[in-house]
């Protein structure tokens, strides 16, 4: 039985199980690439996306779970990279392999939204569930930093 | 610096056809000639065409340690362009025009430095002259600045509407350099140029390649040392999108249309194995580890003067075992790769740090030619050294052989970390003889490893310094696959020797930095042997340590010192630890690297802050169990990363000493465990001998 998700705005009609991951949706059968896999039991967070505005870990949330829900990923944060979050990474050269950044990235702009004005601890909390294997953990405290500066203005 | 033209061409260059010279070499080089038909294509490294796009090609594939960044940044450098203009490309496996297309050793600056500036300042040259003849000017007082050539009336030409003539230029035998101080972009930071790709969720990984009627597999491998008797795949092809599942070299894969379906698949895949010898466990290794040390059948690696004379004399005697174990590399994209295997043609793409071996070791699988090969690099999320196995690569070509199809074979996380090819587990025995002014004068090591070959490194410090010396190696086989992972044997040698110099010091009164410098000073003055470091760089960055940390001049901060020299590059560092509601915490690592001439200030301390954490975290938590064969845990809940709330300060600083670049993908990695290690004793005195420390 189909099943219709909104994705970055878009409806979008699937044939697929519906147990089927978000994740595994996404990058199989939508053509979504942008979200990673990296352990599939959301311990790592690099498939985050959110799920009406929440970040979510979609390697395990199946798409029966997901409904009418607005769902939006790396690709629809800002296709030409100008999110303050995005910005911020850039501008700090953040990445190193760049493989978690999407979910880092995802963390992070949901993040700010909930709380414009993170504290330093609040934004070493807040993004403490996603691994960079890379270790940007630094740079990534302080692109959040940026990026919220960069909202205020 | 001279140049042959030969030599420059052999080196790096390939010219477009308007160019005169050569063509015998030329001609027979068929893979290139996609290349060289391109407009603008002055060498292997970069293309300038009459619109004026400047394109640099990057060869060697990119980890995360920045080399598409860096290596493109010499060349502009050189060529006198601005940063903006270029555009940067990643070359795919291309072994007629580039030599070293690989990443592993932290060599890659440190081999094409050269080679990069040459292949920039040889066009700058070209350029200068075609609008000296154009001008009817002497080419000495023409100068070039962000792409344009400046005569010495005010002509200006910019390098696009000089590319035409320029390509016409014999390539200049002598090449001049900038002096360093002219650098414009070198030792600057330079963003990463993938990074607009990487925010916006561009797909540039291996596991985001999707090929015309590509299909997914994943394969079910053995236990380490068993064979494949049977196995029942009726469950399996009866489930929805599942295409075949077939067998070879003792592993089953399942082929689909996509990774749930296969997934859900393989849960109804019964494998039956079997064995010759008895499977290997945590038990059996610490028994070889055991035999290894009373072994008298040990490689000795090194000899200097009369070890065992000079220990019996000493006047002190310390000694400490430290021991390791098998780690996953662990990268955040697990393994995959493409294959297409057609009559006549195979296409590899995907994540490979050696796409040449991939290419080599194809041929060989398949026994096909390897010019029928062709090899498209990734993006790769992360290696340490995994991608150096092409064993996924292999696999991939295997599966499409025998399937008839293109595929790209997934591994489950799962798969990745129970699947090899492991940081090797060591065993060290060292034993250090002290005379009663407390000087080193009797050193002893042995490396006993499984699968790590020779796991000494016999000829690094504090060798040189000390009269009697004997360092041997044991390498016992093993079933289980080891590979180099980042920083290979010296990313556990380096703590263990570093924690036990701190204990040598302890015993003999010294402060551990002076005895180091001391020890350097003696090899200065008179080095015992071999040396493979530069004793004054070594003392430089132990210098610059002690005053960047305030060694010992911070009241409630624990420090621990350790420096390592590694891939031509030194990092000295000082690790603090405070104790916080009665528990040791790690609150600053301070690090001072001399790897030369810093290329990307950005991409250098993303290099030493990531190893730093990386070997930091693998020195307190990884740890892999080996039982029956079988590897444990498989994945995040239970093998511990370390996270962004776990990491202390971290200062970078560089020596940047213009000598020519050195590694630095590794080098920050192998002192780390030691600082760290050296601090928390500092703070509880109690000191690790095994890693991981928790």
């Amino acid at each position: 039985m189909a099943i219709t998700l909104t994705i970055n705005r878009k409806k979008v009609s699937l044939d697929i199980d519906s147990n089927t991951p978000l994740l595994w949706a996404l990058r199989d059968h939508v053509g979504l690439l942008g979200t990673k896999y990296g352990c599939g039991i959301a311990q790592c967070g690099a498939c985050t996306v959110w799920v009406n505005g929440e970040p979510m870990r979609s390697c395990v949330l199946p798409i029966s779970a997901v409904g009418n829900a607005q769902i939006t990923t790396i690709e629809g944060l800002d296709p030409a990279g100008k999110h303050p979050v995005q910005e911020a990474w850039d501008e700090l050269d953040v990445p190193q392999c760049g493989y978690c950044q999407a979910g880092q990235i995802m963390t992070a702009a949901a993040l700010l939204k909930k709380n414009p004005r993170p504290s330093k601890q609040e934004i070493i909390d807040g993004m403490a569930g996603n691994i960079c294997r890379c270790g940007t953990y630094h740079r990534i405290q302080e692109a959040v930093a940026l990026a919220a500066k960069k909202v205020k203005k | 610096m001279k140049t042959s033209r030969r030599n420059f061409i052999q080196q790096t260059a390939l010219f477009t056809s308007v160019f005169t010279l050569g063509f015998d070499w030329f001609e027979s080089k068929g893979a290139a000639m996609a290349i060289a038909n391109e407009p603008g294509r002055f060498n292997a490294f970069l293309s300038i065409d009459s619109t004026g796009k400047i394109r640099l090609y990057s060869p060697n594939p990119e980890i995360g340690q920045g080399i598409k960044t860096a290596f493109p940044v010499v060349v502009a450098e050189e060529l006198d362009v601005d940063w903006k203009q270029v555009e940067v490309l990643q070359a795919n496996l291309d072994t007629q025009n580039f030599e070293r297309q690989l990443t592993g050793g932290s060599g890659a600056l440190k081999h094409s430095w050269e080679r990069l500036r040459k292949a920039g300042a040889t066009v700058r040259q070209m350029m200068v002259k075609a609008a000296a003849n154009q001008w009817k000017v002497d080419a000495s007082t023409c100068k070039t600045s962000k792409g344009f050539v400046l005569g010495p009336s005010g002509q200006k030409a910019s390098y696009g509407s000089l590319a035409t003539e320029a390509a016409k230029i014999p390539v200049p035998s002598t090449v001049t350099y900038k002096d360093r101080k002219d650098y414009k972009i070198i030792g600057t930071r330079v963003r990463g140029v993938d990074n607009q790709a990487i925010v916006t969720g561009k797909p540039v990984f291996g596991i985001d390649i999707r090929k015309p009627d590509m299909v997914f597999a994943q394969i079910v491998r053995p236990p380490f040392g068993a064979t494949l008797k049977s196995f029942s795949a009726d469950d399996v092809k009866k489930m929805p999108g599942i295409i075949d599942v077939v067998s070879f070299k003792n592993k089953v894969a399942i082929v689909g249309k996509s990774t749930y379906e296969i997934m859900q698949a393989r849960q109804n895949l019964t494998c039956s194995y079997g064995s010759d010898a008895p499977l290997e466990s945590n038990e059996t290794h610490q028994a070889w580890f055991d035999a290894g040390m009373k072994s008298d059948k040990a490689t000795v690696q090194r000899k200097d003067g009369d070890f065992a004379k000079a220990i019996s004399e000493a006047a002190k005697v310390i000694e400490a075992t430290y021991e390791c174990p098998f780690i996953s590399h662990s990268p955040m994209e697990p393994m995959n790769f493409f294959a297409d295997v057609k009559p006549g043609s195979v296409l590899l793409a995907g994540p490979t740090q050696v796409p040449q071996p991939a290419q080599k070791a194809v041929a060989t699988l398949l026994g096909v030619p390897e010019n029928t090969i062709q090899v498209e690099l990734t993006k790769m999320g992360g290696g340490f050294g995994r991608r150096l196995s092409n064993d996924f690569a292999l696999e991939a070509a295997e599966l499409s052989s025998i399937i008839k199809k293109p595929v790209l074979v997934m591994w489950t996380r799962e798969d990745d970390m129970g699947g090899g090819t492991y940081r090797p587990a060591v065993r060290y025995h060292f034993k250090a003889g002290i005379d009663v002014q407390g000087n080193i004068t009797a050193f002893y090591l042995r490396g006993v490893g499984l699968n790590a070959g020779n796991s000494t490194r016999q000829d690094n410090f504090p060798v040189g310094a000390i009269d009697h010396v004997l360092i041997e190696s044991v390498d016992q086989k093993s079933a289980v696959t080891t590979g180099p992972w980042r920083a290979p044997i010296t990313n556990f040698l380096g703590f263990a020797e570093q924690a036990f110099l701190d204990e040598v010091a302890e015993a003999a009164g010294k402060d551990p930095i002076q005895m180091r410098l001391d020890l350097l000073a003696r090899v200065k003055s008179n080095p015992v042997g071999k040396i493979t470091y530069e004793p004054d760089r070594f003392a430089e960055v132990i210098r610059q340590v002690a005053e960047k940390s305030g060694w010992k001049k911070k009241p409630g901060v624990h420090q621990g010192f350790s420096v390592y020299y590694s891939h031509f590059s030194y990092v000295a560092q000082v690790a603090e630890v405070q104790v916080k509601n009665g528990k040791p915490q790690v609150t600053q690592v301070t690090a001072v690297t001399d790897c030369g001439e810093v290329v990307n200030l950005s991409g250098a301390e993303n290099q030493v802050k990531g190893a730093i954490i990386d070997g930091m975290g693998h020195a307190m938590f990884a740890k892999l169990n080996i039982q029956a064969g079988v590897t444990s845990p498989t994945n995040f809940n239970a093998y511990r990363m370390i996270r962004g709330n776990e990491v202390p300060k971290i200062d970078a600083y560089f020596v940047n000493n213009g000598i020519s670049p050195t590694g630095l993908g590794e080098p920050a990695l192998p002192p780390t465990g030691g600082s760290i290690a050296n601090a928390i004793y500092a703070a509880t005195k109690k000191r690790f001998y095994k890693q991981p420390f928790y």
